[in-house]
């Protein structure tokens, strides 16, 4: 083992026999009333460190993690703006930390009735008529999504349509959602201009439509300009219009999915209403839905009822919604993030919401107009920015070999995480740019000189960035061979 | 520029199709439909006797970019896949029209509607603009 092998090996190769970590010494040793049969022989895998190898164990991890909180992460589609420290300071008082999901409703009345009116407020803010908040991330409320549009269309004795349409713009988890429920994905094309292909969507829904899944703003980082058009398409040939809030961000407060027709929307709380995420949870995917959808929601869901004046709290459980597609997650989903998203929304409120829109619309335009000016060429160049936007490097890499992932991997050397690389599919060697509102403008401009840099010395000096990142605690992954010879095992002799 | 065979039929979706003496279709992707994926990582097969339709999904080919899937450019019956690509998916990057070839069918239904070489390059140059 050289140097940086010890700094970096695991608690596992620290371990030592008998060593001990003061915090974490059990206060009983010995489990004397447990039945023999049940003691186990040998000893536990566990590591045997000290307090101090373990404190600069996770440290030192800490240090390598490139993220929101030491660097600007424009990462296009995944909304990493600044969580607010207080949503996480207030979801941790002792009052909710404490309780116990199984205890009486009455000792939970204070939690519920902050889930009560978060379920208030998300359907104010998308125009829905009821909301379940159980789903505990996005993909579980895109299945959700689709489980109820499919139980609709079976509550009606329509059982041919399993036809859901997505535009070949979608988020990958669209397709995945719809087989998942069983149904059949229909691909509809995107114009050049980046909106649905109104033309190939009429030619597309009939008597097998279940319904179509839209982004909008979709992931090209544009407003879907003909969605009354589309919403009328698809209503008129009996389907229903899912919405994938991914991008709610955007028009937090402007827009609401209920206006814009759609019937069912899954909102992303970890990603709009503030949880740090990006490590793959926990998270929640919030459903809303419009007075069709109503009998269908996934339980429980939080009731209020008035007794002598007095608001009581409780479940709403399959008792009492018979045609729901069912529960989703033990108790009601992740409690946390549901509680940080509410007093996010409460600390922002409604002119706070309307703001935060504003701001992530301001900053991606901004930032795509000056992106621009430099030489980057934009995959929409006649396009307004929603929150996000997509710069496409297919004229560099044809002419100096400079590629998304090299410019990806070179902005981390200076200081930025890289944005989101070759997706959407439909754009070559490209990057989805998704600043938020929560960055300075100085931070926008350092992020321009960085992509002004990485341009001009490939372009001028014909340096190539094929072995960035060179600061990292990693340097350039071989992602081809870890793809291929897939190892996620630890070995304590390896 | 991508390298484009003259006695293959091709498809928009970036399949070629091989006639072979003895009646079958041979298919795989195009040159550029290889280098648009990058490194490929997995292919998943479909099973011998599988009947496809025209313009179904026939396979997977993923790369650490992005999953897609191969259309059939014909309808009929699966007669062979090209297993050694289960170990070796990069044989399509390296030779995406000898050792990279993907399916073979028994075709049940070949009447055309597949692009000259000539066409498949007017699309190509179409995507370059």
């Amino acid at each position: 083992m050289n140097v940086q092998e010890k700094l970096d090996s695991t608690l596992f190769e620290q371990s030592r026999r008998g060593r001990r970590a003061f915090a974490q010494a059990p206060d009983v040793t010995e489990a004397t009333d447990l039945p023999q049969a049940l003691l186990r022989r040998d000893r536990p895998g566990l590591p045997e460190v000290s307090e101090l190898q373990v404190v600069r164990h996770f440290t030192r991890l800490s240090q390598k993690n490139f993220s929101i909180d030491t660097h600007f992460y424009p990462l296009g589609s995944c909304t990493m703006k600044y969580n607010p420290r207080a949503c996480n300071t207030l979801a941790s008082l002792p009052g909710f930390t404490g309780r116990h999901p199984l205890g009486p409703l009455s000792h939970a009345q204070g939690f519920l009735s902050c889930m009560w009116e978060l379920q208030e407020m998300l359907k104010d803010v998308t125009g829905m008529q009821g909301v379940s908040l159980t789903p505990m991330a996005g993909a579980q409320g895109e299945l959700a999504g689709v489980a109820m549009i499919r139980a609709y269309h079976d509550s009606r004795g329509d059982h041919e349509r399993r036809e859901i349409l997505v535009p070949d713009a979608a988020h990958g988890t669209n397709p995945a959602t719809a087989n998942m429920c069983g149904c059949k994905v229909r691909e509809l094309p995107t114009t050049a201009e980046g909106d649905v292909d109104i033309e190939a969507l009429k030619a597309a829904v009939g008597e097998h439509t279940a319904g179509i899944m839209l982004t909008n703003p979709s992931t090209l980082g544009v407003f879907e300009r003909d969605i009354i058009a589309v919403d009328r398409i698809v209503r008129d040939a009996g389907g229903l219009l899912y919405y994938d809030g991914a991008n709610l961000n955007a028009i937090l407060g402007k827009v609401l999915p209920g206006d814009m027709g759609f019937d069912v929307i899954h909102m992303n709380l970890h990603k709009t209403f503030s949880t740090p995420h990006g490590g793959g949870g926990p998270g929640s995917g919030a459903v809303g839905v419009g007075e069709r959808l109503l009998p269908f929601l996934p339980t429980p869901v939080v009731s209020r009822t008035l007794r002598d004046g007095e608001a009581h709290y409780g479940w709403l459980t399959e008792r009492d919604l018979p045609q729901s597609i069912g529960r989703l997650s033990g108790f009601m989903g992740n409690a946390g993030v549901l509680l940080r998203a509410y007093v996010y929304m409460r600390m922002v409120g409604r002119e706070g919401m309307r703001r935060i829109a504003e701001y992530a619309t301001l900053n991606a335009n901004y930032l795509q107009a000056r992106l621009q000016d430099a030489g980057f060429e934009l995959a929409f160049p006649n396009r307004r920015a929603s929150h996000e936007f997509v710069v496409t490097l297919k004229r560099e890499a044809r002419e100096f070999e400079l590629t998304a992932m090299d410019v990806a991997k070179a902005l981390l050397d200076r200081g930025y995480h890289a944005p989101t690389t070759y997706f959407p599919l439909l754009v070559p060697e490209c990057l989805l740019i998704e600043p938020t509102e929560t960055e300075s403008k100085q931070t926008l401009d350092g992020f321009v000189d960085a992509m002004i840099d990485i341009l001009s010395q490939a372009r001028d000096r014909g340096a190539s960035f094929k072995e960035a990142p060179h600061s990292m605690p990693v340097r350039r992954l071989d992602d081809v061979k870890a793809a291929r010879e897939l190892d996620v095992r630890f070995g304590k002799t390896a | 520029m991508s390298e484009l065979p003259g006695d293959l039929m091709y498809t928009s979706e970036h399949e070629w199709l091989r006639r072979e003496d003895d009646g079958s279709v041979t298919i795989g992707i195009t040159d550029h439909a290889q280098a648009a994926l990058g490194d490929l990582v997995y292919v998943e097969l479909p099973e011998i006797g599988q009947v496809v339709e025209t313009g179904g999904d026939m396979a997977v080919v993923e790369s650490v970019k992005a999953a897609s899937d191969v259309y059939a450019p014909v309808a009929g019956e699966v007669t062979a896949v090209n297993e050694a690509l289960a170990d070796d998916p990069e044989k399509i990057n390296n030779d995406p029209y000898g050792d990279g070839w993907i399916v073979r069918l028994a075709p049940s239904d070949d009447d055309g509607g597949l692009l000259s070489p000539e066409d498949y390059q007017a699309i190509l140059d179409e995507l370059d603009n």
